[in-house]
């Protein structure tokens, strides 16, 4: 009988509820706003900061993701993924390989030693039940400090590295290592004619395997869909060589970074093609009202309206992206989704809403906790590696430290909670963090008229925004329970065998 | 047979512990042989542990109140700074010894002592009523809030609107600065009060006035917990259900431990500052909380039970090592120090190795 | 012609180390009939239960005698995954359901559809890609078989008990080849339509030809509903019913009915007089929220100098009211104490008013068990009557010398057997710990002693005498009482009136010596009767 009245078509009501489950959101973006304004400073380059850091840190942000559905909380402990990073990079620059062959071979490196890592995180993990979180915080300092020993101690010294990082006393690296000739900007690089040819290649690939496959395993197949694939990805691949020849298109779209202006210019047209089609279908199958296409059809267009307004066109124009980085981040999130699809994933929520239920349901928790923790630490790993070729040189010793921190801030201020995160929230929140990450200490100095405050500001910001939403999780599901005081992980089940002792008082 | 016992022997011991208390001593049999002056190296390891003794000892009451160790001591400490600056600020120890010469020192040190203290008390309640919010998960918020506070501060210390010469920056402006001379207020005060040397001036210096103060500490904490209100304390630590039965209000009982706690960690920072000589703000006080959390973990304490003995022994154990290391490294390792490196990885390999006990590994709940 | 059984278990014993839980039990059950299992709490219905499941419990503790046969051929049941295969489900009376899973994902937890994709060829059977639409319509089938209309997708938080019960009931059906159904209380958290509605399921599951065990305390739900029964007790088989030529008292006094042994020898001679007008404690119209002990609404008098005893099954709610007296948890209603009302939201009133508690919870709540025995003993009566204080200048410390003065005449008293009052009491045994749980509420001094559950987990000897204690202090001192039991037995040899709780309300009070179909129609809540007052 409640139930109608929550549901029921109240639009003041309904809009309260929106606000009330975005406050987190709501309150970022009002921030920004208010240090934008208070910075009052070039907008143009806040806009092509904002998207750079956006391609560097989004991928260890989606690290984050598959450990919250196991119920681990935020993983601090991705912090020894981006360490495994870091240890292959050492020595593929050492070997001399560059560009994005070194890249990749530094992928490959790291993703054993990831493994290795995470699937002793994840014993630890489990040695822990319910205090994952500090655990990852201190395991995170922990491994800085082995990490330190390594790079200060055993590399040259213990382990012959002969390399001109290395300090003049012999063992030890340099403080700053430096990735420019080798392999910086080795994925941000890589123009976006050429992205969309493996891409498509990648499609038509795929798409070949999987009809073998199910036909060789006598899954049903659907022709059509196939079809559709197989010529979309062979139009692509024609047009991405195509493209390269004519002289325009090559200058738009085959340099080493696509600028935004052209990138709205064409993604909106595709955007409102992509609209209008789906309206029309719509149509065609006798449904009513214009439904999300027209949405989707008018977001183009107010995208490509920008390309041709003056002050807009100018923030445009300072976009620079790098295609191959945006692709990865496409890539994490559909892994992302694609895992959640699978019994594994399935598996993982379920460990991560009930350990108990899911004991009895036999699914082994511990050994789901311990995938979960290496796919984190692997994804981590690699985000670091995308990173780093960004950055192009880092600190030896300390680069690694902070990635947990940041991370996590930056899915907390999307709307993730330590129960429940999503490829969206882990998007909108690197936007938002970052925004504030540069026009928070902007604003600071503009106010205090001192450019030293910057990195308090910072911090305070990162440390500040775990804190507040840690609580009020913590605050949240100890109040369902007050008298257990059972931990986070429990509430839930507790409140499924607690609620069911109240029913009779509470449904007569 | 006598496998099963050294291993249950060396479960009631911690793994940890043994090795940390084998290195010490590995650590010290190498400085004496590679003829380091080892008694001034435990002339410095005594004053640290001095220096350290009370903040530490404020981890014991919010582990006996059941919320395990207070990684967020940070908020103490930044109350013992304010009280501190204040001190210096009002130039207490110019104004009392111009009226009796002599005892200024003293009374600046008892000014920033009780005004630290005072604020420390009100923050702790605010703070423990915070924590009984987010019962279970009190160590991760803890050290969040923790980390957050003191940049928060730095923030707040940055244009903080001291005027003394002594804090402000040296160009003028407003702000104290990075690191604030103790000289003229009580800078030193307690590590000179009585000190003796045992074994002539190369021998090892014993300053008697800091190891009063704090053994005074422990003994003040130590009948605390035999109070009534401390024995309620300690119960509602060890088993809530109990105290509530016995007519305890566990909620409250938290919020005491946890202001007793902080306002030990303000005191603490102070008798540390004065040790120091400066008094350091901003991102110094960063790594304490994990110091102490580690201390008092090393000296035998778990996550859910700790004595005074525990701070005494761990935080020596745990000086010592720090101060003992860069000159046997140095000798070793030829001119590197790699005592920075062993502290973390030792602090925080403590403190996972309690954590992991603590939890059991059950996939059940 | 013989009747064809789909389970039959035969002299099946059970030893927990030296205590024999299980004797000889025997337990048919047809196919396609609703079976009542029946058994007070200790019955040994529990056990026999994880013997069929093969729960790890069993066979960690050395396994079990006797034979299984299902679908007529002998078996093994190792583990519970075993059982599930065969076809034997289970309907838990604690819901392993996820709040914040679909009705879908639920009712296919663990056993969801998947189909092959190449990443599970390569990788393994856990990357299958998942089948939601099969799924769904699986539940569908499932949910429209026991006639449950809600939405497959819809999740699960927020639904009333009563759906979660059905959801849990065909995620069972789901399961293929499913025999036979066990049902643990599945009433004991509907209302009474929701119940309806449930047993009126059980009889359309049934009629499939699945056959089902239902575990009850319920005679009138067992009459309604189920064809045959066994009844257990003390771990012993006492019979097979067909229901429709028994009786509820009939079946009553098989649960109850036991040889009386004395458990008490010599209280004193009884020189009390009990006035019924001279009421010390009086209940009103009293609410506990306790979780799994709920109180729903109890009106009871407890006169001066009495022994007053409160039985029941276990979950009934006859612990939550010693705990709501004391504050320990929410409680509505009034209690009067002399005619005072003690306010029970205030933590500590009633032991202001020198109402002392032992509890159930001996290890949990009665006990600080890294803590001396002086300290136990001492500590409730130092907090709440600031007794065992001393002056020290200006500070007010514990009393050492004073609380072990106490301690060391307690020890005597209560007969402790310990090192000295320095031991931990975590290193005592059962018994002794529960004489120290005593001699801590005797230290309060207190006008009234309200004992829950005195002999729970210790051996008879001291049982005896921690029976024995109680009854001297009401005869010697003339201590009043509220002892409450599991165990009718030993309310009988003590108490002067047994008040029986049943789903959280009275169900009668008394005397020692009514019958035991009296009883243990009281227990399962069929009738109010009994001596009023």
């Amino acid at each position: 009988m409640n139930k109608n009245s929550v549901a029921g078509n109240n639009s003041g009501e309904s809009l309260k509820r929106a606000l009330f489950d975005n406050k987190v959101i709501i309150m970022l973006v009002v921030l920004c706003f208010a240090c934008i304004l208070i910075a009052d400073t070039n907008v143009s380059y806040i806009a092509s900061e904002v998207f750079t850091r956006f391609g560097r840190n989004t991928c260890l942000v989606l690290a984050l993701i598959i450990p919250c559905l196991a119920g681990l909380g935020m993983n601090f402990g991705i912090v020894i993924g981006a360490t495994a990073a870091q240890i292959a990079i050492f020595w593929v620059v050492h070997w001399g390989f560059t560009g994005i062959f070194g890249f990749l071979l530094c992928v490959v490196l790291c993703t054993p030693l990831a493994l290795v890592f995470g699937y002793l995180l994840g014993k630890l993990y489990n040695k822990t039940k319910g205090a994952e979180m500090i655990t990852g915080l201190v395991l995170g300092f922990f491994a800085d400090g082995l990490y330190r020993l390594f790079v200060l101690y055993i590399i040259g010294g213990v382990i012959p590295y002969d390399d001109p990082n290395l300090l003049d006393r012999g063992f030890g690296l340099r403080n700053a290592f430096d990735l420019t000739g080798n392999i910086k900007y080795a994925l941000d690089d890589i123009s976006f004619l050429t992205v969309l040819a493996l891409v498509s290649i990648l499609m038509i690939l795929s798409t070949l395997a999987v009809s073998l496959h199910d036909k060789k395993k006598g899954n049903p197949m659907d022709s059509k869909k196939i079809g559709i694939r197989l010529v979309t990805g062979a139009a692509v691949l024609v047009f991405s060589f195509v493209a390269r020849m004519i002289p325009i298109t090559n200058q738009l779209f085959g340099g080493t970074r696509l600028i935004f202006t052209d990138a709205a210019l064409f993604g909106g047209l595709g955007l409102i093609l992509y609209g209008i089609m789906g309206f029309l279908i719509r149509r065609s199958k006798g449904e009513k009202g214009p439904g999300k296409a027209i949405g989707t059809a008018v977001l183009g267009g107010l995208l490509m309206a920008g390309t041709v307004i003056a002050p807009v066109r100018e923030i445009y124009q300072s976009i620079q992206l790098p295609a191959a980085a945006y692709a990865v981040i496409c890539i994490f999130c559909m892994f992302n989704n694609w895992i959640t699809n699978t019994r594994l994933g399935q598996n993982m929520r379920t460990v991560g809403q009930s350990r108990s239920v899911a004991t009895s349901a036999g699914i082994n928790v511990d050994k789901t906790r311990i995938i979960a923790t290496c796919i984190s630490t692997v994804l981590a790993a690699w985000g670091q590696m995308i990173f780093l070729q960004n950055l192009g040189t880092f600190n030896t010793v300390q680069q690694q430290s902070n990635v947990g921190l940041y991370a996590v801030a930056a899915i907390l201020v999307g709307g993730a909670t330590v129960q429940k995160a999503n490829n969206k929230q882990a998007v909108i929140g690197v936007f938002l963090f970052h925004t504030l990450f540069v026009v928070a200490p902007l604003a600071a100095t503009k106010v205090v008229g001192d450019s030293a405050i910057s990195e308090y500001i910072r911090m305070f910001i990162s440390y500040g925004i775990i804190a507040v939403s840690l609580a009020m999780h913590a605050w949240k599901s100890a109040g369902g329970n007050k008298n257990k005081g059972a931990d986070a992980q429990t509430a839930a089940a507790v409140a499924v065998t607690s609620g069911a002792s109240d029913l009779p008082d509470s449904s007569s | 047979m006598t496998k099963e016992k050294f291993k249950k022997a060396i479960d009631v011991i911690g793994l940890p512990r043994l090795i940390v208390f084998c290195f010490f001593i590995a650590i010290i049999i190498t400085a004496y042989v590679n003829g380091i002056n080892v008694p001034s190296f435990f002339s410095s390891t005594i004053k640290y542990w001095g220096m350290w003794c009370v903040l530490v000892l404020a981890m014991i009451p919010t582990i006996k109140c059941g919320i395990g160790p207070n990684f967020g001591i940070s908020l103490g400490i930044v109350c013992g700074i304010l009280g501190t600056l204040l001190a210096i600020e009002f130039e207490i120890t110019a104004l009392v010894d111009g009226m009796v010469p002599g005892l200024g020192p003293w009374v600046a040190m008892l000014f920033a002592m009780v005004i630290s203290a005072a604020v420390a008390w009100l923050v702790g309640i605010g703070y423990g009523k915070l924590l009984n919010l987010v019962k279970g998960s009190e160590m991760t918020v803890t050290t969040y809030i923790g980390y957050s506070v003191i940049y928060l501060m730095c923030i707040v210390w940055f244009r903080a609107p001291f005027s003394s010469g002594e804090i402000i920056w040296n160009l003028g402006g407003k702000g104290v600065r990075n690191s604030v001379s103790m000289e003229s207020s009580f800078g030193n005060l307690l590590n000179d009060a009585f000190g003796f040397y045992i074994g002539g001036e190369s021998g090892i210096y014993i300053p008697t006035g800091l190891i009063l103060f704090c053994l005074l500490m422990c003994l003040v904490v130590h009948l605390y917990f035999k109070s009534k209100t401390g024995l309620a304390i300690a119960a509602s630590g060890s088993n809530p259900t109990f105290a509530r039965a016995s007519g305890i209000n566990v909620d409250k009982m938290r919020v005491k431990g946890i202001a007793m706690s902080t306002m030990l960690g303000a005191v603490g920072i102070v008798v540390y500052n004065q040790g120091f000589g400066f008094l350091q703000a901003y991102g110094a006080p960063l790594q304490m909380g994990f110091l102490c959390v580690a201390s008092v973990l090393i000296g035998g304490a778990t996550t859910t039970k700790a004595t005074i003995l525990h701070v005494i022994i761990g935080t020596f154990l745990y000086q010592g090592l720090i101060i003992f290391t860069p000159p046997v490294s140095n000798e070793l390792l030829a001119g590197t120090d790699i005592s920075d490196t062993m502290r973390q990885i030792i602090q925080n390999g403590v403190i996972l190795y309690a954590l992991a006990k603590a939890k059991g590994g059950s996939s059940h709940e | 012609m013989e009747t064809n059984y789909v389970l039959k278990m035969d002299n099946i014993s059970k030893r927990y180390g030296e205590s024999r839980v299980l004797k000889d039990v025997q337990l048919h059950v047809a196919a396609g009939e609703i079976h009542a299992l029946m058994g007070e709490n200790g019955a040994g219905k529990s056990t026999l239960m994880n013997v069929l499941f093969g729960m790890p419990v069993i066979h960690s503790t050395g396994g079990f005698e006797g034979t299984i046969e299902f679908a007529g051929e002998r078996v093994d049941i190792s583990s519970p995954q075993k059982a599930m295969e065969l076809g034997i489900g289970m309907v838990h009376q604690e819901f392993m359901l996820i709040p914040g899973f679909t009705v879908v994902e639920n009712i296919k937890l663990g056993r969801e559809i998947t189909t092959p994709t190449i990443a599970s060829s390569v990788f393994g059977a856990s990357l299958e890609k998942l089948d939601r639409s099969a799924m769904a319509a699986d539940a569908r089938k499932a949910l429209d078989t026991i006639g449950l209309g809600i939405g497959e997708d819809q999740l699960v938080r927020g639904m009333p008990v009563g759906y979660m019960q059905f959801i849990e009931i065909a995620r069972e059906i789901d399961k293929t080849g499913m025999k036979l159904l066990i049902f643990d209380e599945p009433t004991a958290v509907l209302t009474e339509s929701e119940a309806d509605r449930l047993l009126e399921t059980m009889q359309l599951i049934a009629s499939k030809g699945i056959a089902i065990i239902f575990i009850t305390h319920r005679i009138d739900e067992v009459i309604r509903v189920s064809d045959s029964m066994t009844v257990l007790r003390d771990g012993s088989f006492v019979s097979r019913l067909t229901t429709k030529e028994s009786t509820a008292a009939q079946i009553a006094e098989l649960m109850i009915g036991r040889k009386v042994e004395k458990l008490v020898d010599d209280v004193g001679e009884d020189t009390r007089s009990i006035q019924d007008d001279d009421i010390m404690l009086r209940l009103t119209d009293f609410h506990v929220d306790m979780p799994g002990e709920r109180v729903r609404g109890v009106d009871l008098t407890l006169r001066r100098g009495e022994i007053l005893g409160i039985g029941g099954l276990a979950g009934q709610g006859k612990v939550g009211i010693s705990n709501g007296i004391l504050g320990l948890y929410p409680s509505r209603g009034t209690v009067e104490l002399d005619g005072e009302k003690i306010d029970t939201a205030k933590l500590g009133e009633a032991l202001k008013k020198r109402i002392a508690f032992v509890s159930e919870d001996r290890r949990g709540v009665g006990l600080l068990l890294e803590e001396s025995i002086q300290e136990n003993i001492a500590f409730t009566s130092m907090q709440i009557q600031n007794r065992f204080l001393k002056n020290y200048g200006p500070v007010k410390l514990m009393d050492k010398a004073g609380i072990r003065a106490h301690a060391q005449e307690m020890i005597e008293k209560l007969d402790i057997r310990c090192t000295g009052p320095d031991q931990y009491v975590g290193r005592l045994s059962g018994g002794n710990q529960q004489k120290v749980c005593l001699a801590r509420a005797l230290t309060m001094n207190p006008a009234l002693l309200i004992v829950s559950e005195p002999t729970r987990g210790i051996d008879i000897g001291a049982k005896k005498l921690v029976l024995e204690l109680l009854g001297k202090m009401n005869r010697e001192q003339g201590m009043t009482i509220i002892m409450i039991s599991s165990e009718l037995n030993e309310l009988r040899s003590l108490c002067d009136r047994i008040a029986i709780v049943s789903d959280g309300k009275l169900t009668g009070i008394f005397a020692p010596d009514a019958s035991d179909a009296e009883y243990g129609m009281a227990m399962s809540g069929m009738k109010k009767g009994g001596e009023t007052q």
